[in-house]
């Protein structure tokens, strides 16, 4: 019997000759090659980055270069503190806005908005992603800034006894403006992914909750926040990757002085803005040391988004039966399109 | 409610004054933070309207910017170089970006799945989907600026464009293809079909309209980005077919006018951004419209 099955040149008859295995082999070999390629190719990169960014790390430490509190090209002194806390202080300031605003759109177009109104509130939000960096910039410098330069000052007039926030002049350039851009840059993201989680709530939660007699906000507040917590705190975090890498429109708004500015409507600098505004001068160690600000807003967005990315995963994988939730094709690719 | 509630008989389960009124706050809050959402959006698209159209005068389109900008009356130009430079370093960025993107996400679906090696994919695909759009540029400038010694291009421009498009088509693709019916997939091979052949007869034209709206999302992305292109690409103001010289794009245009900034400047930039964006948007309204029509998503 097994005999038949097996043809002249010794191969099971069901078999393809080998030569048309060659297609096949081959197809398989180039995609897997061409998927190491980009392991590759990130690895090289990082590697070269460091490279170039060495002799300014040697020059000041590790620890001098990202803490000392000193940026001045001119005395070839690298210390990146003003920088980063800049990137720090207006990616906050964006989540302080940003995030509320965008759960809430994510809220009102899941739960709460007419049936009819939720598609094209969604496409409206997205557009915002649509909008490109520089437009931003554009924009906040010549309408936003101006504009909101007397509410600044009212508000520095008034709280000059808080810390950092009163008590200077305000500069059309300053970490407000460029906070409040940054929360308009990483709305639909963060509105994006957590509307993605609120999907995620089984209508069994949400119907047990109103049939129990809770209203809709109560029932927002029991079922559906405590079931998207880890997806919207991953939201938000993907929207802090955004804000800290964010590069021209930060650039635009947030002035050039490369010193920790003295108060949140003042002149800062961040560390992808030193970068795009010093780069095109910049030669030895300065330039050295532009590529270290950029090794090191490299690693803090790596950090970000790869506890926001855990954080995302686990939660639109479900915590109840922990079984692999079907998520729509479309809004999942318009957040992979808006968290890129 | 409350003068009569005493007789119904189903009025002892009413909802109290106080939780409807936290309701009501509540809900009132959400309402009025989604709205506030969309105010930025219209006073975006009103000042572009208003400023970018004025700026559209009869030879906006059919002049190279000229670079005079510091005298009231001398010609500055138009965005011709702009357009040009941004549709040739986006092409040739699409160009490398949607195969490698496409065999990538193909890879990780139909041999990769969930091993050891393609979550390892996965995993750098997403690190780069988190990378500064600066740091794209900065590591094309270290490679082909600094490594070999020569200045901007427009194709190294188009490199640092296809590094940041990549992802976005690796992550859109895979979702498309996961939603390829598996029966589809089987049939053909039950049918005697090489792997190959169902990859480019059933597998990808059944996923077609989903990942030309991924592609076409990714390159409304890379159109609008300036970071990338200031250390590769170049500043420059005339008109260029050739990827190997200084070629001008319509974001960096944007954004040099920006930061010298005489009234005549900005008005061009504001009338540049208006192109910018209306170019991006008829990309992203042809995304939607297709994927509208897939019959997968």
């Amino acid at each position: 019997v097994e005999g038949a099955s097996v043809a002249g040149d010794g191969r099971d008859v069901l078999s393809r000759p080998s030569l048309a295995r060659l297609p096949d082999r081959a197809l398989k070999l180039a995609l897997t090659l061409l998927s190491a390629l980009i392991l590759a190719l990130i690895v090289y990169f990082f590697v070269r980055l460091v490279g170039e960014a060495r002799p300014a790390f040697t020059h000041a430490g590790v620890f001098g270069f990202t803490f000392d509190n000193d940026w001045n090209v001119n005395a070839d002194r690298f210390g990146a503190l003003p920088l980063l806390l800049g990137t720090l202080i207006t990616s906050a300031l964006a989540l302080l806005i940003g995030v509320p605003i965008a759960l809430a759109t994510a809220l009102y177009t899941a739960e709460l908005a007419p049936a009819r109104a939720r598609a094209p509130l969604t496409v409206l939000v997205e557009l915002l992603a649509a909008v490109p960096s520089v437009v931003y910039g554009l924009w906040g410098i010549f309408f936003l800034a101006p504009k909101l330069r007397g509410t600044e000052q009212w508000i520095a007039d008034r709280l000059s006894w808080v810390p950092f926030v009163g008590g200077g002049t305000v500069t059309i350039p300053n970490y407000f403006v460029a906070g409040l851009i940054l929360a308009i840059m990483i709305l639909p993201i963060v509105s994006a992914i957590s509307r993605e989680v609120i999907a995620t709530v089984p209508a069994d939660h949400k119907e047990a909750a109103l049939g129990l007699g809770a209203t809709r906000w109560e029932m927002i507040r029991t079922a559906v926040l405590p079931y998207c917590r880890a997806g919207i705190v991953g939201g938000a975090m993907l929207g802090l990757g955004r804000a800290i890498g964010e590069t021209i429109a930060v650039t635009i708004v947030i002035g050039d002085a490369p010193q920790l500015g003295s108060h949140l409507f003042g002149q800062g600098y961040s560390l992808a803005a030193v970068i795009a505004n010093e780069f095109g001068e910049a030669q030895g160690l300065h330039r050295s040391a532009l590529f270290a600000a950029g090794l090191v807003l490299f690693i803090l967005t790596l950090l970000v988004n790869g506890l926001a990315r855990g954080l995302v995963r686990r939660a639109s994988r479900g915590t109840a039966g922990g079984s692999a939730l079907p998520t729509s094709g479309a809004g999942a690719m318009a957040a992979a399109a808006a968290s890129a | 409610m409350s003068a009569g509630a005493g007789r119904h008989p189903l009025a002892r389960f009413a909802v109290s004054p106080r939780r409807r009124r936290t309701d009501r706050i509540a809900r009132g809050l959400i309402l009025a933070a989604t709205l506030i959402a969309l105010v930025p959006l219209a006073l975006i698209v009103y000042y572009l309207l208003h400023k970018g159209l004025g700026a559209w005068s009869g030879n906006f389109f059919s002049t190279d910017p000229t670079g005079n900008t510091f005298f009231a009356n001398s010609d500055i130009g138009g965005v011709k170089s702009a357009i040009l430079g941004t549709c040739e370093i986006v092409a040739l960025a699409a160009a490398i970006a949607i195969p490698v993107g496409i065999g990538v996400a193909v890879w990780l679906i139909e041999y990769g799945r969930s091993g050891r090696f393609a979550n390892a994919v996965r995993f750098f695909v997403d690190v780069l989907t988190g990378v500064p759009s600066i740091v794209f540029g900065l590591f094309i400038y270290i490679v082909l600026i600094v490594g070999t010694g020569s200045s901007y291009a427009g194709y190294k421009g188009s490199l640092a464009l296809a590094l940041l498009m990549l992802p976005i088509v690796i992550r859109s693709c895979e979702v498309v293809l996961l939603l390829v019916p598996s029966g589809l997939r089987e049939s053909a091979l039950a049918l005697g079909s090489p792997r190959w052949r169902m990859i480019f007869r059933i597998v990808l034209p059944t996923a077609l309209p989903g990942i030309v709206t991924g592609v076409l999302l990714a390159i409304a992305r890379a159109a609008g980005e300036t970071a990338p292109l200031l250390f590769t690409a170049g500043v420059t103001h005339v008109t260029s077919s050739d990827l190997g010289g200084f070629m001008n794009s319509l974001p960096v245009q944007i954004y040099n006018d920006i930061i010298s900034p005489t009234p005549r400047v900005e008005q061009r930039a504001w009338g540049t951004a208006l192109a910018l964006v209306s170019m991006i948007l008829l990309l992203n309204l042809l995304a939607r419209a297709l994927s509208r029509r897939s019959r997968l998503a």
